[in-house]
């Protein structure tokens, strides 16, 4: 290498040290893998997501180790020497059609039970109607009367416009907050019913595991809950492309313990019936 | 066929009239690696908006443009058409036979296949701009597309006639017209994938072209197909999408199986391993392609039992994918490797499908999937089935054949560096995305929370890395048919094929008698 090229080299390397130092620190560097999130049926998602993980990565060790071991030891550099007379060998593929098959059966059995308890939304203690609209999500919490509508945050919509000039790492939140979020009880079942306005939408919140298209016409339904001491707040996103502002039609939702939840809904109870008298009179 | 014994017309008249299976192998592949690079140009412009948090280059409305075209442009301009290029030229020389059964259809289907594309190109310049609603083309959401929605219709439409042209084509001439002595069972792979390839496509092109169509009367005559309020219902066209969809995928992947054996078995120097178990494979493949469509959809609020069979059906393509992977694994077993361009992109190809495969799996288990689903996980998977999977597949093939086709050796330096460049930063483009999708990222989003910055960034970094390294493979092309050392008939140490028995360049006419196979 010349003088110039080091250099030239060495330049390079520094300048791309100097980009990533002036990283924050608490970067995202460390996101590697899915969140084991707050409620029973993401913690189920996640070892699944685990299980398969490892299996594949058992997997992988032995045939990538046969690979690289070919690559090796049967290089033509190193005087290998063909044997062309090894054209099948009928108990060798007979093992690697059976072995491949059983450890999909082993697979299978996990991911029947979980996907049974997913898909069972009986014995819920609330139900909460969700609609996609081109590009905010309503919410109504059926038989109180409460309902609204929740949008993107405007310090974040305001930042995200097109050279807006604000540095999206000025704003809390970005891009993950709303004007007003959904509240849920912790250690309750909770049934949401989807539905959409317009197009196709999709309500997820990985910290619950699931997501469910929301499908104009249609009525889908999924169950969640947040753990009894976990209560906070858990953000998500649209997960289905639904036109220009797909991106920036964020889910908040807000899990308060049982008590202070009826507390709010109550005010909120009293709230909508108040607006609805002034509406009458 | 009344020229015998004379080369091809000269200049623009040559391309525009030749019914030569050569000269249309060639258009088809010059026509998809232009479009690789057109379709890359789009994804860079996706990736350099995505290099950090708010919008700096795009607004998120042409952002959608760009996600569809990008997709549409690779899967049916690029990918689809290096094939048929190379089934073109390597088929009827794989055979014996003197060229396409049918020729001129051969030529129609590629002229319409650059009209379709012409078309669907233009929309990016009209008022509303191109369709954006991703290429598989949901309703309600794609009907709110503007003008640019009946020429992208209609544009699949030609595109569908074209590649079901392409594909009797094969059929009829691998049918009829091997040469004494070439039985099924001695076919090469190569042309045995593109067999089972063109019976695919057969299948479900017209499926598609039935989607699309009642899309167009939904949008012009208020039929109801996929609106609820007129009695349908948005999720039939998902169905009937992925039932052309996933197969698709195979369209795409089973040629490339079919270099990768052929590319394996001659720079191990050795027959490929288990072949008749490799022919059944594809078969298998094949057949479950038809049964898996709906774990595309798993979100979509399917059944219980709908969701169990999409799972389970969709588990045992590790099966013959498995067997194929091994097979290849044990072709070069006691073999004698060597690592020429054309071996370097098909041991790429086999580690790196594999992990798509792997990424695959994952995906096929519903109730992981939930979490998946629509994130960058997915697009990750899809990826590293496409570009190290299929794309390098093509690689290989145009690395192996290209002596052949030119006559001349080609820059083995210059080769693999484009190798190597290529190897490292698909990987450094795709393998962040897996991280990105797991901790929540949607796809098709235009911008991102703060906390995906930093694997975006390197995700950019790899795919100008990537887009970058692909001019030398164009600069290299250029170099070899321009000129280069003589190529031999055998060009590589260990043949196996009727292809290296001609003389290379191949001659304009080739087995006009027919070859006897032993």
């Amino acid at each position: 290498m010349s003088i110039a090229k080091r250099m030239l080299m060495r330049s390079a390397v520094a300048g791309v040290l100097a980009a990533l130092a002036t990283m924050p620190a608490h970067a995202g560097w460390d996101l590697l893998n899915m969140p084991k999130g707050v409620s029973e049926l993401s913690r189920e998602i996640y070892d699944m997501h685990m299980i398969m993980l490892w299996i594949c990565t058992v997997i992988a060790v032995f045939t990538f180790g046969a690979m690289i071991w070919a690559m090796v030891r049967f290089r033509k550099s190193k005087g290998a020497v063909a044997d062309g007379k090894m054209l099948h060998n009928a108990r060798l593929e007979a093992a690697w059609t059976i072995v491949p098959v059983l450890i999909l059966i082993g697979m299978a059995i996990p991911s029947v039970e979980k996907l049974i308890k997913i898909e069972d939304t009986s014995g819920s203690e609330l139900t909460i109607k969700v609609t996609g609209y081109q590009w905010q999500w309503h919410y109504e919490y059926l038989g109180t009367g409460v309902s609204f509508f929740s949008r993107l945050a405007r310090d974040s919509d305001a930042a995200r416009q097109k050279r807006s000039g604000i540095d999206p790492r000025s704003v809390e939140h970005y891009l993950l907050n709303v004007d007003k979020p959904l509240v849920v009880p912790t250690g309750t079942k909770i049934r949401m019913l989807l539905t959409a306005n317009d197009v196709i939408h999709a309500w997820w919140v990985p910290d619950f595991g699931m997501k469910r298209d929301a499908i104009p016409g249609f009525i889908n339904e999924m169950w969640i809950s947040v753990d009894e001491d976990k209560p906070g707040t858990y953000r998500g996103q649209c997960a289905e492309l639904c036109g220009a502002d797909h991106g920036f039609m964020p889910i908040v939702v807000d899990a308060k313990p049982p008590a202070e939840f009826r507390a709010w809904l109550e005010q909120q109870m009293a709230a909508a019936a108040g607006s609805r008298l002034a509406a009458t009179e | 066929m009344g020229e015998h014994g004379h080369g091809p017309p000269k200049g623009i008249v040559r391309w525009l009239t030749t019914t030569n299976h050569k000269d249309i192998g060639t258009m088809y592949l010059v026509f998809s690696l232009v479009m690789f690079l057109v379709g890359g140009l789009m994804a860079l412009v996706i990736r350099s908006e995505l290099f950090q948090p708010g919008l700096q280059l795009v607004d998120p409305a042409f952002f959608n443009q760009m996600t569809t075209m990008h997709a549409l442009v690779m899967v049916f301009g690029a990918v689809m058409p290096a094939t048929v290029g190379l089934a073109n030229w390597m088929i009827p020389m794989q055979i014996g036979a003197a060229d396409m059964a049918l020729p001129r259809m051969n030529l129609f289907s590629f002229w319409l296949l650059a009209f379709a594309f012409l078309l669907l190109l233009s929309t990016l310049f009209i008022p509303g701009g191109a369709p954006a609603a991703g290429w598989t083309l949901y309703p309600p959401l794609v009907l709110q597309t503007g003008q640019a929605f009946p020429m992208a219709i209609f544009a699949i439409h030609l595109m569908g006639a074209s590649s079901i042209m392409g594909a009797i084509n094969v059929i009829v001439t691998i049918v009829n017209m091997r040469a004494p002595g070439m039985t099924l069972l001695k076919m090469p792979l190569f042309s045995w994938s593109w067999l089972i390839t063109a019976y695919l496509l057969i299948a479900v092109m017209p499926v598609f072209a039935g989607g699309v169509t009642m899309l167009l009367t939904d949008y012009y005559f208020h039929t109801s197909f996929f609106n609820a309020a007129g009695g349908g219902d948005p999720v039939l066209f998902q169905h009937v999408f992925w039932f052309f969809g996933h197969p698709e995928v195979y369209i795409m992947i089973l040629p490339a199986f079919g270099i990768v054996s052929e590319v394996i078995a001659t720079f191990s120097r050795k027959p490929i391993f288990g072949y008749e178990a490799m022919v059944y494979a594809i078969a298998s493949i094949a057949f479950l392609s038809f049964i898996v469509w709906a774990h595309h959809m798993f979100t979509v609020g399917m059944p219980l039992a709908g969701q169990l069979f999409f799972t389970l059906s969709t588990m045992l393509i590790a099966v013959p994918t498995g067997v194929k992977i091994f097979n290849w694994t044990a072709t070069m077993w006691r073999g004698s490797i060597s690592f020429e361009p054309p071996m370097l992109f098909a041991l790429a190809f086999l580690f790196l499908f594999t992990i798509g495969g792997f990424s695959g799996l994952m995906l096929a288990i519903a109730p992981a999937d939930f979490q998946y689903h629509d994130t960058y996980f997915v697009v990750a998977h899809f990826h590293y089935v496409l570009v190290p999977g299929a794309v390098f597949g093509i690689m290989a093939a145009v690395y192996y054949w290209l002596p052949k086709w030119t006559g001349h050796m080609y820059d083995m330096a210059l080769a693999k560096w484009h190798f190597w460049l290529s190897a490292i930063f698909v990987n450094v483009l795709f393998f962040p995305q897996h991280y990105l999708g797991l901790a929540g990222m949607p796809r098709r989003i235009p911008d991102y929370a703060l906390q995906f910055t930093e694997w975006n960034m390197v995700s950019t970094i790899g795919a100008f890395g990537f887009g970058l390294s692909q001019l030398l493979f164009v600069w290299l092309i250029v170099k070899c048919v321009k000129g280069g050392e003589r190529a031999t008939a055998g060009v590589w140490d260990y043949q196996h094929g009727l292809e290296w028995t001609v003389p290379s360049p191949a001659p304009y006419h080739t087995f006009e008698k027919a070859p006897e196979v032993r």
